[in-house]
């Protein structure tokens, strides 16, 4: 058994400091994370396929205006470039931790000297992946086949950054919050999809929003999505449109910010309590403490 | 027979530990437990364990399922709480160690099936990135005899293989401590032979090792010290040598044809009472000392552990 020589590095001396390491591994992960993504046809279809294919069938089947010069596939792309954050934040992340907890990912990656904001940061590269790509593909769609238009002033494009971050953050955070609440991966996906799917139902993607009751307004408004969608409106359709949108009209942009804003705090508050790298034995499983505020499949 | 074992030698060696360069106390014990307890929900998983691992000592907790060992190990690497106990790896509480003291430890887990899409080179190689002085990536691979699976993504590989992975990933950040939770099950017997080999070559260089099994060849093959684990306490602990040591065992076939089995310490007086019983030859006679699977089997029986 020859030894090798190797440099004096003593064991637990990181040479570079803490925050770099962090990010040094933490665009290490983002690699792996997107090699995953690639390789994994489920992950892109649930997370970049589907969204394009909701948007061909519906934007082929509800033709005409909903506005004077404005278009439903127009209001349409707008809904689902919302919607795109909450693929690539709330339903890709409530869906792959879990899965990754219960393959012993996070486990594993406890185990080793990988600082854990590392993880968080290979999650940000697949989220923000996720949806450049899809938010790319819906515009390209969008301007080939139907009547959207890429906002031509700088303004609407800074709009567009921080509707996109603030709602990637709140999404992403609530998507961390839910994966800590899901027990099991097996029952992730019939959790989170329906949440989805009913919020864009209400908050104005499928259906035209100033059709919907005023009831479905005032939920509609405590969830995100409907903000995000607003938001995506102000950018993508004329200014005009804006005297159409209920309450009065107006994109609301405080408004939009505040509500994202407290999302995303609200699910960073939530992810912080129940993130866990690994599950409890099943002993523990039983114990009616663990028990409370767990969601079951 | 020896060709064989030459030909099957496919596991490559592993450079030194260069443990010796560290600069921590090396006379303090790597592991030093004292009245752990663990408990979840109303069922005491440990009750009162206590357990000492030198630096460069290879232990095996030895017990049935259920025993404790995995919540013990789960504690000494940084993952479970105790309810009540001191705990001490490596000089660190592992409940509160950081960064540091994670890069001086290796764990092999038991049930892992993650990082499927990646090949095993992109997993060793990314996980050797995450410690400050890896063993090099293509070297732990050789080790572990996964050379020729180097390109196939993980969720190609066999059963075995994929425990071999595992044991890659444990080795990969160069540990002075390595746990070890049923490394071996689901391999073949070459494989297990190979794995065995590995380990060997680990303590030589010096790496601390601390392994949970059920069998008892694999214990009595690779560990300094058994502990074995009983209802959450260690029943009892020593060489296996020492805890074989104690009756001989006589067997034989009595005048009913019933085969029969006595531990004695006097063998000599005993066989040739036995001899004179029979009034010469006695049937199917056998004079063996006691296995380490004798000591165990008499444990849990005496501990009630054994239906």
């Amino acid at each position: 058994m020859s030894s090798v020589a190797l440099a004096p590095t003593p064991h637990g001396t990181p040479a570079v400091p803490s925050w770099r390491r962090a990010l040094g591994i933490g665009w290490l992960r983002v690699g792996v994370e997107l090699k995953e993504l690639v390789r994994s046809p489920m992950a892109l279809m649930f997370t970049v396929l589907f969204p394009l294919i909701l948007f061909v069938i519906f934007g082929s089947v509800f033709t005409g205006y909903v506005a004077p010069g404005v278009t439903f596939s127009q209001y349409f792309a707008a809904g689902m470039i919302a919607s795109g954050a909450f693929y690539a934040g709330f339903q890709n992340l409530a869906i792959a931790v879990p899965l990754e907890r219960d393959n012993r990912t996070l486990k594993r990656l406890r185990g080793t000297p990988m600082p854990p904001a590392a993880y968080f940061i290979g999650k940000t590269g697949s989220v923000i992946a996720v949806y450049v790509v899809q938010v790319a593909l819906l515009i390209g769609l969008g301007s080939l086949f139907g009547d959207l238009h890429p906002p031509a002033a700088a303004g609407q494009w800074l709009t567009f950054a921080w509707v996109s971050l603030l709602g990637l953050a709140a999404t992403s955070l609530c998507g961390l919050a839910a994966s800590g609440l899901i027990r099991r991966s097996e029952g992730a996906a019939a959790i989170v999809s329906p949440v989805v799917v009913v919020l864009q139902f209400i908050s104005g993607v499928f259906f035209q929003y100033n059709h919907l009751p005023t009831w479905m307004h005032d939920i509609a408004s405590v969830f995100p999505l409907r903000w995000l969608a607003l938001g995506m409106r102000s950018v993508f359709l004329p200014a005009r449109f804006a005297a159409f949108e209920p309450g009065g009209g107006g994109w609301q942009h405080g408004l939009t910010a505040v509500v994202l804003a407290v999302w995303a705090v609200v699910g960073f508050v939530v992810a912080a309590r129940r993130f866990r790298w690994f599950n409890e034995p099943r002993g523990q499983a039983f114990s009616p403490r663990r028990r409370r505020g767990t969601m079951s499949p | 027979m020896e060709a064989r074992i030459a030909r099957s030698t496919v596991v490559a060696p592993l450079a030194g530990g260069d443990h010796g360069r560290v600069a921590t106390d090396s006379r303090e014990p790597a592991v030093e437990v004292v009245g752990l307890t663990k408990r979840y929900g109303a069922v005491w998983a440990l009750a009162g364990l206590d357990l000492s691992v030198e630096r460069g000592e290879c232990v095996a907790l030895l017990g049935p399922n259920g025993a404790g060992k995995t919540t013990t190990v789960e504690i000494l690497e940084g993952y479970r709480t105790p309810t009540a106990g001191s705990v001490s790896v490596l000089g660190k509480d592992p409940g509160r160690a950081g960064e540091a003291w994670r890069a001086r430890i290796g764990i092999v887990l038991q049930d892992a099936t993650d990082q499927g899409l990646l090949t095993v080179g992109e997993v060793v190689r990314h996980f050797a990135a995450y410690y400050p002085s890896p063993r090099d990536p293509e070297e732990v691979i050789a080790a572990v005899g996964l050379v020729e699976k180097r390109s196939t993504r993980v969720v190609g590989l066999s059963g075995g293989q994929r425990r071999r992975l595992d044991v890659a990933l444990g080795l990969v950040g160069r540990p002075e401590l390595l746990f070890l939770d049923e490394p071996t099950t689901g391999f073949d017997p070459e494989a297990r032979r190979q794995f065995w080999e590995l380990i060997a070559a680990l303590r030589k260089d010096g790496t601390t090792i601390l392994l949970t099994t059920h069998y008892l060849d694999e214990a009595e093959h690779l560990a300094d010290r058994v502990a074995m684990v009983v209802a959450g306490r260690v029943a009892a602990t020593g060489t296996p040598a020492s805890l074989r040591s104690g009756p001989t065992v006589v067997s034989w076939r009595d005048a009913g044809g019933a085969l029969r089995r006595e531990e004695t310490a006097t063998p000599t007086q005993f066989v040739t009472a036995l001899a004179a019983h029979f009034g010469g030859e006695v049937p199917e006679l056998a004079v063996q000392p006691r296995t380490l699977e004798d000591a165990y089997l008499r444990l849990l029986s005496a501990e009630g552990a054994l239906a």
